[in-house]
């Protein structure tokens, strides 16, 4: 008995201590270097911090150059997805357009008529975008977000709105010099504040980890009173998080989970290039 | 003399191999998501590791496996050191059935496989919740750890076959 906890530890101390086979450290030093790191990384240790973007700045742009091969595969495969269901799309595309046609005319006067309010109450938004190319979509299945290729000298600031065309797709997480990281809304991380149109419910959207998102902390049951009716999901620009009026997503019924989600309007596979949005509400008061 | 450092560079391109394939990974992060198969992900980089560091720790020295850890962490944007110490916590197990196995078997090492990414995964899904309050899809890890274990003895085959090479062109 006491052999065998001999040899146990014996093997313990020479797979932990001994520098074998030409190794430059032990492994105990390096895994006491990874545990320093994540607590001085934990506790916002400066000069890691510093150590952090610096190294983000390298590995961001070899990731980019590295990925471009698998990137190819990918936008292969989803192209050939397209040229095979075109007939159908086309279809669809024509008898949505005939019905987004009149919606328009609706909605031009709309806008006309909220610009209009905005200013009786003296108050206007100020929006800046900042369009930044994605450099790294790294969809793994744990955390789901994308590397843009603008920083802190382009003015890129934490908590900054991603927008796909019109639509919201995350929010910036980490500034680097010349890059940062945004955070998808599909992450299971992510909550915003949203608005369900048009019932007029104030709810958060929150991530899932998959490409779905589902609507969590409504006042009311809604459940029952979106039945059959359209709901379009907008952010709320409550938290003063993101400009009011942006659109995520809409809600359906998913059969295979029982439950409603939150089909973004962004598809998160196909981000090339984004843009980066800072508003201001002026008031007047 | 081409022919001589031809032959010396596809020796050295041999050697140094599995670290390139590390380093690759680490910065690719393959993951096959865009698959769009919902519940299939695997860890190359933990079979790797597994497989170099049992075999020959040679051919993949700890100061690079802790450096890729550090790369796979800025990329997929996990806290800084996690990987690395998961990483090393597999060399620490390779280490050890290295240690103490006279006659290595197959069944052996996939079996230590499949505790080892049980135990790294369990601690890196406990720290990233608990301690950096990172939410995280259970599901997603244990799938992957699944896969993981279930892909070893195609990379099994793969690697000896790769190894056999390094050996010939050694001698």
């Amino acid at each position: 008995m006491a052999t065998s906890r001999d040899d146990f530890i014996i093997a313990i101390r020479s797979a932990f201590l001994k520098k074998s086979y030409q190794q430059k450290f032990s492994l105990l030093t390096l895994i006491f270097l990874s545990i320093i790191i994540i607590i001085l990384g934990n506790l916002n240790f400066k000069p890691i911090q510093y150590v952090k973007i610096g190294i983000n700045e390298i590995v961001y742009r070899s990731s980019f150059i590295i990925s471009i091969p698998e990137n190819y595969l990918k936008n292969l495969g989803i192209k050939l997805d397209e040229h095979l269901s075109i007939y159908d799309q086309f279809k669809k595309n024509e008898a949505e357009l005939k019905i987004l046609k009149e919606k328009k005319l609706n909605n031009d006067f709309l806008i006309l008529e909220n610009k209009k309010l905005r200013d009786l109450i003296n108050e206007s938004i100020q929006s800046e975008d900042l369009y930044a190319k994605v450099l790294v979509d790294k969809d793994s299945p744990y955390l789901k977000s994308i590397i843009l290729n603008k920083g802190s000298k382009d003015n890129v600031k934490i908590g900054m709105a991603i927008v796909d065309n019109s639509y919201l797709v995350g929010k910036v997480i980490e500034v680097n010099y010349t890059n940062s990281r945004a955070l998808l809304l599909s992450d299971l991380n992510s909550k915003i504040p949203v608005l369900l149109e048009p019932l007029d419910i104030h709810a958060v959207a929150s991530g899932t980890g998959k490409n779905y998102g589902v609507i969590e902390y409504t006042k009311d049951d809604y459940d029952q009173i979106i039945k059959d009716k359209e709901i379009i999901v907008y952010t709320s620009g409550y938290g003063g998080l993101f400009k009011p009026g942006l659109p995520v997503g809409k809600i359906i019924y998913d059969n295979t989970i029982n439950d409603n989600i939150i089909n973004f309007f962004s598809d998160f596979r196909q981000l090339d290039y984004v843009k980066i949005v800072s508003y201001d509400i002026g008031s007047g008061n | 003399m081409s022919a001589l450092n031809q032959k010396s560079l596809i020796k050295s391109l041999l050697f140094y191999l599995p670290i390139l394939l590390l380093y690759a990974s680490v910065l690719n992060e393959i993951d096959f998501n865009y698959l769009e198969i919902e519940y299939f992900s695997f860890n190359f980089v933990y079979i790797l590791i597994f497989y170099w560091t049992l075999k020959n720790p040679r051919y993949l020295n700890y100061g690079a496996i802790f450096l890729a850890g550090i790369v796979n962490d800025v990329v997929v944007g996990l806290p800084m050191g996690i990987s690395s110490f998961c990483y090393l916590l597999i060399c620490a197990v390779t280490a050890y059935l290295r240690n103490i196995t006279i006659t290595p078997h197959f069944i052996n090492d996939w079996i230590s496989l499949l505790f080892t990414i049980l135990l790294i995964n369990s601690i890196q899904v406990l720290s990233l919740d608990f301690i950096f309050s990172i939410k995280v899809n259970y599901m997603s890890y244990l799938v992957n750890s699944g896969f993981t274990f279930i892909f070893y003895p195609i990379f099994l085959y793969l690697f000896n076959i790769l190894e056999k090479r390094i050996k010939i062109q050694k001698k």
